[in-house]
């Protein structure tokens, strides 16, 4: 009985310190604006980036050479957008006010994945212009 | 017996554990985290020890088997002690480090106590479900101590980015190693195939989020915590 409600208690708050958690790392990425060459590379027109461009903007970010400083927040908000995308689904047609909070969320983990491709395009030039002023 | 994932694991376990350490002291963040710095090389010191028990008594041996679960309950009242250290960051303005230190040590001894209990009442199978059930017990006091803390981040507004990325950080590993040890009290046959995998990758969640927490988020760096509360709007 004790072991049930520890298990359950500790999987509710599990929850919420990851979401916490995740929406901490997102709240960093807020506060950068996106550079026009990111906007091209992507075809975002403004600010508002799509809930669903998330995989997209992933593919691409992937693409691009690594950086070692970005691959553990950008595998925690992956998982957090796994975890809303499910969340979403479920309670889409029965919670609405969850479902529209899910969405919002969902947009800040794209805008998210949208900024580290930014910095990710930004590093590949300054590899590319380091590398042709070793040739030179 | 541990096969390569296991020691895997204990390897970038152990080296990320290091490096948090040399990272903190490289950033000149020592002084502020030395009880979380010293958990993390206790930490690491236990790991070597693990591996001197697997190599000279075997992994069935009860040797090893005391030597983890033991330690694991001595590592988690050193995270009491981390707990305990941002709960004087979290309050440091109010000047009520006596009281909190005095509810820290009362909240430690009735854990003891509750598990003593437990304990009394399934003597027959005493030494194998005591130091589940101790771990389970210690784990769960660390998911109460760090969602208080959480409430007390949110309550007072508390705006030191690194200090709530290093609570929540916490908040996840503690949840998780309780839920993990309460599955096992309740399906013990979950424990070979599933459960096992949980606590070494769990531990290796701590020193990871700690590290980027350090490498990543300046001391100065502020955010506001009522925008990371869970609500739906």
């Amino acid at each position: 009985m004790i072991a049930a409600l520890i298990c359950v208690i500790s999987l509710a708050a599990f929850l919420q310190f990851f979401v916490s958690y995740c929406r901490s790392i997102l709240a960093s990425s807020r506060k950068v604006e996106l550079s026009d060459r990111v906007r091209e590379v992507t075809g975002i027109a403004n600010e508002n980036v799509g809930a669903d461009d998330f995989d997209r903007l992933l593919q691409l970010v992937r693409l691009c050479p690594e950086r070692a400083d970005d691959q553990a927040e950008i595998r925690a908000v992956g998982t957090y957008y796994g975890l809303l995308y499910f969340v979403g689904r479920l309670t889409r047609p029965v919670i609405p006010s969850v479902a529209a909070w899910v969405e919002q969320e969902r947009r800040s983990c794209s805008y998210f994945a949208a900024v580290a491709l930014d910095r990710r395009i930004s590093y590949s030039r300054d590899l590319f212009s380091q590398q042709i002023a070793d040739r030179l | 017996m541990p096969g390569p994932l296991d020691y895997a694991l204990w390897l970038v376990g152990f080296l990320a554990e290091i490096a948090v350490v040399v990272c903190a002291i490289h950033r000149r963040a020592f002084a502020r985290y030395i009880p979380l710095l010293f958990y993390l090389l206790c930490d690491a010191l236990v790991t070597l020890g693990l591996y001197y028990c697997l190599r000279n008594f075997g992994f069935n041996s009860s040797t090893y088997f005391y030597y983890y679960y033991y330690s694991e309950s001595v590592l988690t009242i050193l995270m009491f002690w981390v707990i305990i250290t941002f709960y004087l960051q979290v309050f440091e303005e109010m000047g009520v480090s006596r009281q909190i230190r005095g509810a820290a040590v009362l909240l430690l001894t009735l854990t003891a106590l509750f598990s003593y209990a437990v304990v009394h009442q399934n003597r027959d199978h005493l030494t194998s479900r005591f130091v589940v059930q101790l771990n389970q017990n210690l784990r769960f006091v660390g998911v109460v101590l760090t969602y208080l803390l959480w409430g007390a981040i949110l309550k007072l507004r508390e705006t030191r980015t690194r200090l709530v990325q290093l609570v929540l950080a916490l908040g996840v590993y503690f949840s998780a190693t309780a839920g993990t040890y309460a599955l096992r009290n309740l399906f013990p046959v979950l424990q070979p195939s599933v459960l096992r995998w949980v606590p070494p990758v769990i531990g290796l969640w701590l020193p990871l989020a700690w590290g980027f927490t350090f490498v990543k988020v300046p001391e100065e760096a502020r955010l506001a915590t009522a925008r990371l509360a869970v609500k739906a709007r």
